[in-house]
């Protein structure tokens, strides 16, 4: 066990050492940081409304938090949007953050499910809907896309759609993304249109037969098998689902559709997001339905036109071209017929809302607005030097009170309590340089307070259990070796179940929260496995081997187990639990 | 030796028997009382929501030769404004305050213009909206009360669905009165302090499941020929795990108290006193809800089941005497403090109990 032990600290120094990291990364109150101001441009000139400022600062927020366990702060002041990114020369990260996102249109190759999710499935034929309410994520306003995808009722194809939903089939939602909109050429809409009508519904049936397994029935010829692997991992009820992934436009990518409950995997880009020269709703003269008009610059139009011709033979769901944001699906229309000319039209019973967003998001990314860089800046931290230092001394101090307390109280078995913390202490700093350094794990001044209050968590376990070995020992009939076992089973259960209770709440935390919340939460769950790994790993099988040593097992005044701390002397009567059993 | 001595003897043997569980009307008047004053506080004089939450000012102005960021903290302290934050920018300084008004805005400049002898148009000022916006508020909300169902199913897995009630009823207890300190002393709300709550919710079931799991250890060796009620039982294993929560409990505040003596004469407002102190009173409040809030709650559900009812009235009827006083449990509204009126040792522990207090 101790060498257990000995082993873990030592690999993960061995890790340090090889990516020579031994300091933890710091957050933006201890560190400083870059700070970017964006200034919305808008094409009249005008100022744009506080609500598409609002929306854009949760926008923001939300791909800045999905980016990792960073702690980073996003504020509207007067029209503009200043982030603040902790660490210097984090333009990477802003450019992320800050700039629109590149869209592109890439071939959809597999599409499956998202996630063994059987209760979503069944209520979809019900509600042709998904996009709305089968949406497992609570944060809907923030994110114009979802709403990008209405309910495909009323419309021609929405019918067929929903006929089609009817069948009790695997991959209702994945299918429903697809068709939901229909791209047609934009010359030819009327006639399109009704030519488009009985498509859907033809190619509504997925391919994939109703069972179980997600991925049964789904091609993957011609599909990377590292990016395969991926697909299959790839969760999309999760809180951020790839939102601010670079995609590299000459890989495959995997991706789940913004509502989340489809997941695809996508050719390399065929035509990138720059090479739309503008995007816009309207309402279609023939037809009165709103539609999304796309046009392509030259270079764009040609390539348009060949993927367009490249797949509209291909079977389901291989003639459907993504239109990828951000790195997530935001629509993936069948292509009915090769669209040359550099025009595209979208339609699928839009609302006006819902053409607007869809437009918008093709011309900026998910931004309401478009924004122009003003500044960039390296910000010092926000607490002086003197603060951290404040902060480490009072830990110092604690840690020194914490340290006293047990030796006056415990005697001897103080020992184990204090060399048990240093392990702890050990474990936790190796962990935070190591996230820091692999996860951008970044320590504020608050976690580094939560860590210094799980001095008494961890206290909290090795006091449980000796009290328990006192309970033993003032039974008077147990050696201390027997005791150090038996109470041992007993601490162990207690141990477990409450820290069970701090972890579910440091994960709740951590998948419902956001910014510095995840990161505390975070920092919370990982002293509670420290916690666990210290007291089985290290203080009993210590306490186990001092109990051979006789300075214990015949009570030395000084161990902290002789016979007047443990009451044997008392004429006091006691009601005791052992009495009652 | 002095009785304070035996007192303290006693306590570093473990020999206590408190009647925690007896006094629960006392208990349930001190907490109804501070809840009411918590409740009381939050609507009346609300929670004072720091730049984060409300949006602030934002000042900034070239970098003098002879400033740091000390010198800036104080000049606008001085100038009355609050939860100053300073920070550098490239040769610029920027001071981010609460909102100030226009007369405030004006001290402020002309402040730090006679401070650091800058010409007081040559100090920017600009409004600067919420980091932690509604939406990140809402999704807080959500994640808490996930969380809350989330550990009630675990506590009702682990141990029953009272305990798990009991549980989560002493945390909102601690939450509602911590806030309702807040709220009545103005003490500012920060993330900071958001995260100190957040520290309290675990801390406080912590301690709750530790003396709930040794309460289910006794009891569950209760039966029908039982010479304890569930009442005493459950105080014995309170009793039982009385030095680990003190212990535990000194542990966990001495650094907190630490901190918050540090944070407080040092630096004034800032994060470290935004934290500490919501810690501290969050459990000093815990573990006082885990021993007088929780179990009393817990014995009052349980002593209403049919066999630890039945178990309660054959004692009763055995001590003959002393079961005159009270009736017996069937009877009455609170069968829990009928038990426990009749138990043995009432009145001698009361004493033990008020010198304890009195030592600490």
């Amino acid at each position: 066990m101790l060498l257990a032990l000995l082993a873990l600290i030592l690999a993960m120094g061995g890790v340090m050492l090889l990516q020579k990291s031994f300091v933890p990364k710091f957050g933006l109150d201890l560190a400083g940081g870059t700070t970017v101001t964006l200034s919305p441009v808008t094409q009249s000139g005008a100022t744009p409304s506080q609500e598409s400022l609002d929306l854009a600062v949760n926008i923001i927020r939300e791909r800045v938090n999905g980016s990792g366990i960073s702690d980073a702060e996003v504020a509207k002041a007067g029209d503009n949007i200043v982030i603040s990114v902790p660490g210097a020369g984090q333009e990477e990260v802003v450019k992320l953050v800050g700039t629109t996102a590149e869209l592109r249109f890439r071939q959809v190759l597999a599409v499956a499910a998202a996630n063994a999710t059987p209760g979503a499935l069944p209520t979809a034929p019900a509600t042709p809907a998904p996009s709305g309410s089968g949406s497992p994520k609570p944060s809907s306003p923030a994110e114009p896309s979802s709403t990008a995808k209405p309910a495909p009722s009323g419309t021609p194809a929405g019918r067929a759609l929903s006929s089609a939903l009817t069948n009790p089939t695997p991959a209702p939602s994945a299918s429903a993304t697809g068709q939901g909109d229909k791209k047609d050429d934009n010359k030819g809409s009327g006639k399109d249109e009704g030519k488009a009508t009985p498509a859907p519904s033809g190619s509504a049936a997925p391919s994939a037969p109703p069972t179980e397994d997600p991925f049964a029935g789904v091609d993957l010829t011609g599909v990377d098998p590292a990016v395969a692997e991926q697909f299959k991992k790839l969760d999309c009820t999760k809180k951020d689902r790839g939102q601010g992934v670079q995609d590299d436009a000459d890989k495959q990518l995997v991706a789940c559709s913004d509502d989340g409950v489809a997941k695809y995997i996508l050719d390399k880009a065929a035509v990138k997001g720059t090479e739309v020269a503008g995007a816009s709703s309207g309402v279609d003269s023939t037809t009165g339905e709103w539609i999304v008009q796309v046009t392509f610059k030259s270079a764009g139009a040609g390539q348009f036109a060949k993927i367009t011709g490249q797949i509209t033979s291909a079977p389901q769901p291989r003639n459907q071209l993504a239109m990828v944001l951000d790195g997530v699906v935001i629509s993936a229309p069948v292509i009915e017929e090769p669209i040359p000319g550099g025009q595209a039209r979208i339609s699928g019973s839009f609302t006006q809302k819902t053409a607007d967003d869809l437009a918008n998001q093709l011309k900026y990314g998910a931004l309401p607005l478009k924004f122009v860089q003003s500044s960039i800046e390296e910000v010092s931290s926000t607490l002086g030097a003197d603060q951290l230092r404040g902060g480490l001394l009072a830990g110092a101090i604690g840690l020194i009170l914490v340290v006293l307390y047990s030796l006056l109280y415990y005697r001897g078995l103080g020992l184990v309590a204090v060399a048990s913390l240093a392990v702890a202490t050990i474990l936790t700093y190796q962990a935070v340089v190591l996230l820091g350094h692999n996860a951008n794990f970044r320590l504020s001044l608050p976690h580094i307070i939560g860590l210094i209050v799980s001095i008494g968590i961890t206290a909290d376990s090795f006091i449980v259990y000796f009290e328990r070995m006192r309970d033993e020992m003032k039974e008077g009939r147990r050696s201390l070796r027997v005791a150090v076992e038996v109470a041992w089973v007993r601490a162990r259960r207690t141990i477990l179940i409450a820290d069970a209770v701090m972890f579910i709440a440091a994960v709740v935390l951590y998948f419902l929260a956001v910014g510095g919340v995840a990161g505390f939460a975070f920092a919370m769950g990982l002293t509670t496995l420290i916690d666990i790994a210290v007291v089985f790993l290290f203080t009993k099988p210590f306490v186990a081997l001092l109990a051979r040593l006789s300075f214990f097992a015949k009570g030395h005044k000084l161990s902290g187990l002789d016979a007047e701390r443990m009451g044997r002397d008392t004429p006091v009567a006691r009601t005791t639990v052992s009495q009652e059993g | 030796m002095s009785r304070i001595g035996v007192i303290g003897r006693r306590l570093y043997r473990g020999e206590v028997d408190i009647d925690f569980v007896g006094r629960y009307k006392l208990w349930s008047a001190v907490s109804g009382l501070l809840l009411v004053i918590s409740i009381l506080g939050l609507i009346v004089q609300g929670l004072n929501l720091g730049v984060e939450f409300k949006g602030g000012s934002v000042f900034s102005f070239d970098k003098p030769r002879a400033s740091t960021i000390e010198t800036v903290r104080s000049t606008v302290e001085g100038a009355g404004a609050h939860q100053v934050s300073v920070q550098e920018a490239g040769n610029r300084w920027r001071v981010t305050t609460q909102s100030l008004s226009a007369p405030q805005v004006t001290t402020v400049q002309d402040a730090i213009s006679k401070e650091f002898g800058i010409a007081g148009n040559q100090v920017n000022k600009q409004i600067i909206g919420p980091t932690w916006g509604g939406e990140v508020l809402r999704k807080a909300v959500i994640g808490l009360i996930v969380f809350m169902i989330a550990i009630i199913l675990y506590l009702t897995m682990a141990f029953e669905w009272k305990m798990a009630l009991a549980a989560v009823v002493a945390l909102l207890h601690d939450l509602v009165i911590t806030a309702g300190i807040y709220a009545w002393s103005g003490f500012e709300v920060t993330p900071a302090t958001m995260l100190g709550f957040l520290t309290i919710l675990g801390y406080s079931l912590y301690d709750a499941v530790v003396v709930f799991d040794m309460i289910k250890e006794v009891t569950a060796k209760l039966g029908t020929t039982s010479k304890m009620t569930y009442t005493q039982a459950a105080n014995n294993a309170l009793n039982h795990t009385l030095i680990r929560s003190l212990n535990t409990s000194l542990v966990a505040i001495l650094p907190v108290a630490a901190i918050l003596f540090i944070g407080t004469t040092l630096f004034g407002a800032g994060t470290l006193k935004d934290l500490s102190l919501a810690l501290f009173v969050g459990m000093i409040v815990g573990t006082y809800s885990s021993l007088c809030v929780a179990t009393p709650l817990l014995v009052n559900l349980k002593e209403r089941e049919p066999k630890y009812m039945a178990i309660a009235k054959r004692l009763a009827s055995n001590k003959g005497g002393s079961a005159q006083d009270a009736p017996p449990a069937g009877k009455g509204k609170e069968p829990a403090a009928a038990a426990t009126s009749t138990g043995p040792a009432a009145s001698p522990n009361g004493a033990v109990s008020t010198q304890k207090r009195k030592k600490r």
